[in-house]
């Protein structure tokens, strides 16, 4: 079996009763941003911990480029943690706080000088070299921060909420800027975020964690257009879940009934389920069509009135009732400036979606 | 105009004032008004009468104001030995002192800020649990324990030990031992205050980037430490050097701290001016100390704001 660069080998933590991590199991590749996403609780930062060597699992193995972790301190791991709260010293500069992790390795001052000098050039912090981390803005210090990590050119980088203390706009800017550093670099990156847009847009990969588990791991793509438990599809983007029973089990396409939607859902693909087997359903909000007229089709389609209209300026969210007095999201994008004047508050309308859209499991 | 005039007489811009009068007017009646009253003593000539000093200000018949400054009993404390030995001595108890607290108060301090939140109030309240004694009470039981058939000298003996008691009773050994045990709280609390604020992912964060532990002690966890440093040695070394009652009750008659010969002055010789230049001299030795006290607090108080 080829070894990935850093694997996660049947890996449990438990704290007294309480089990934080789970028995996961994970291979990540050299070169990856692997996001670990979950709510807060989930486990994902005791994993984030136990890579840094900031506690010990209670069971399991955890191995990087082959090197089994378990007796290393971390002090000696080829690890390195950028922190939730950046946990810059305060008493030393910018400087000193950079070149703290080489001077721990037996570099001449002068190698010590040029590789501080060399990152700070990537984060763009030279000109600060003498400031204090008080003296330095949210942005500023998260740049110092990811500065002293990435100077020792550690094996794996550890990121726990890297953009958590940032304003939007600083935000998006900086996960960009974090992607160009980690591709100039090429170091591994598993970043721990609640946050899903931003681990949409950092991630090659998105391991989803609940309870202590792994529940889904798959490019961002595949999270959000392939859940693969009703949980996944419930917590990654905002998504409309029926429940219903299969009436219809064809090798290429299936049929469900919803009780809370006037036509059956057809799907265009096959599932392995037992006739009449309890089904959910979930249909994101971006493939819901909206119509004032009735649709022709059987199948995917539903009536209601519209209770609400968000206008978010490239997107408008509809929530509809449904005649089962079940309320839907739609999304529709502002293509044009004039507002449609069909579509307005407490006015009928016809939503339906296509037969590729709906994502099914069992319950 | 109704507005600014209320404005100016708010409770905002007359509180603070106010506020800080109260606490200004009790330093100046019981700190400053004192201080000047023995400075003037300084300056005054002993006599046999009461008080036993000449008055500085003398309104002669023809409205002339005299006014004597009577410098003789500064001059005299360089003169006699005895003065400045004491002074010395005092200085070199105080320093020792203060450096065995804080390598005594240092482990405390960091063990009680790292124990867990149940164990570390029972541990603090171990710190602060002599002071429910009194003071006095407790050199005296250390005379008990030092002197040459008390309690240590008469288990060393029955254990074969030693074949003779080992005299630390009023011995200098004794006043360090009743210093550095009296003192030892007032060295353990500020340095407690100050590890406790410490925030511990500064020491993963150090662990992560390479560091051992003795090396995150050294790099991040002592240069932080030091406004407690600076404030317990303080609280130490200036009530120490100027200590009256532990020197007397645990020390040699030969070696004598100057708290000591300052109370001798005043109640023995009843030589007021003497005493009082001897304690306007001990102020301006902690004068120093005093100032990089205050410079260390404040700088704490404005990194915390």
């Amino acid at each position: 079996m080829p070894q990935s660069y850093l694997q996660l080998e049947n890996v449990s933590k438990r704290f007294d009763d309480f089990v934080a991590v789970n028995n996961v199991s994970l291979s990540v590749e050299r070169g990856e941003i692997f996001c670990l996403l979950g709510a807060s609780g989930c486990g994902k930062t005791t994993l984030l911990r136990l890579l840094a060597g900031f506690e010990a699992p209670s069971s399991g193995r955890l191995l990087i480029d082959g090197q089994d972790l378990a007796l290393i301190p971390p002090y000696r791991r080829p690890v390195n943690m950028m922190f939730q709260s950046y946990a810059l010293f305060p008493h030393m500069s910018v400087e000193r706080n950079v070149a703290f992790g080489l001077e721990q390795e037996s570099l001449s001052s002068s190698e010590i000088k040029r590789r501080v000098g060399e990152i700070l050039d990537i984060v763009k912090m030279r000109p600060y070299l003498k400031r204090k981390p008080h003296q330095l803005s949210g942005g500023q210090r998260q740049r110092v921060a990811l500065a002293r990590a990435l100077v020792k050119r550690p094996k794996l980088l550890l990121l726990d909420e890297p953009l958590g203390a940032l304003d939007r706009k600083l935000r998006e800017h900086t996960q960009f800027e974090l992607i160009n550093i980690q591709q100039q670099l090429g170091v591994t990156f598993v970043v721990v975020t609640h946050d899903q847009e931003e681990a949409m847009t950092l991630a090659t990969r998105i391991g989803v964690m609940d309870h202590g588990e792994i529940v889904q791991v798959g490019t961002p793509r595949q999270i959000y257009e392939f859940p693969q438990t009703r949980f996944v599809a419930d917590f990654i983007g905002s998504v409309n879940l029926f429940e219903g029973n299969l009436v219809e089990d064809e090798p290429d396409f299936v049929r469900v009934q919803c009780p809370e939607l006037p036509a059956t859902v057809l799907i265009d693909h096959g599932i392995s389920a037992p006739p009449n087997a309890p089904l959910w359903i979930a249909v994101r909000p971006e493939k819901i069509n909206l119509s004032s007229v009735a649709q022709q089709h059987p199948d995917n389609w539903a009536h209601g009135v519209i209770r609400e209209i968000a206008y978010l300026g490239d997107w408008s969210v509809f929530l509809v009732r449904l005649d089962s007095g079940r309320e839907v999201r739609a999304t529709v994008a502002n293509n044009s400036r004039k507002p449609e004047e069909q579509f307005v508050r407490d006015s009928s309308v016809y939503l339906s979606w296509d037969a590729s859209s709906p994502v099914v499991g069992s319950v | 105009m109704l507005q600014q005039l209320r404005q100016y007489f708010s409770v905002e811009r007359l509180g603070r004032p106010v506020a800080t009068a109260v606490p200004m007017l009790w330093l100046v009646l019981f700190f400053l008004v004192p201080f000047l009253i023995v400075l003037k003593i300084s300056f005054s000539e002993v006599l046999m009468a009461m008080p036993p000093y000449a008055p500085m200000f003398e309104w002669s018949h023809d409205m002339l104001l005299a006014i004597k400054l009577h410098l003789a009993n500064y001059h005299f404390l360089f003169t006699d030995p005895l003065y400045l030995d004491s002074f010395f001595y005092s200085i070199k108890v105080a320093t020792v002192s203060t450096l065995v607290c804080l390598l005594l108060g240092y482990p405390m301090a960091l063990a009680i800020a790292r124990a867990s939140a149940t164990r570390r109030s029972v541990l603090l309240m171990l710190v602060i649990l002599p002071f429910w004694t009194s003071f006095l009470l407790r050199i005296y039981a250390w005379i008990g324990l030092l002197k040459d058939d008390g309690l240590i000298n008469n288990a060393l003996l029955a254990l074969h030990l030693i074949h003779s008691p080992l005299v630390m009773a009023n011995t200098s050994f004794a006043v360090y031992i009743g210093i550095v045990y009296s003192y030892l709280p007032f060295m353990v609390l500020p340095l407690y205050a100050n590890l406790e604020k410490h925030d511990s992912t500064l020491l993963e964060a150090a662990a992560d980037l390479g560091a051992a532990p003795w090396k995150a002690f050294v790099r991040i966890t002592f240069p932080l430490s030091i406004p407690g440093v600076v404030a317990g040695a303080m609280l130490v070394f200036i009530p120490a050097v100027g200590e009256y009652v532990i020197p007397t009750l645990l020390g040699s008659a030969n070696q004598l701290m100057i708290g000591r010969v300052l109370s001798d002055e005043f109640f023995e010789n009843r030589d007021w001016p003497v005493a009082s230049a001897v304690a306007i001299l001990i102020l301006i030795v902690l004068l120093g100390p005093i100032v990089i006290f205050q410079r260390y607090r404040s700088r704490e108080l404005g990194a915390d704001a």
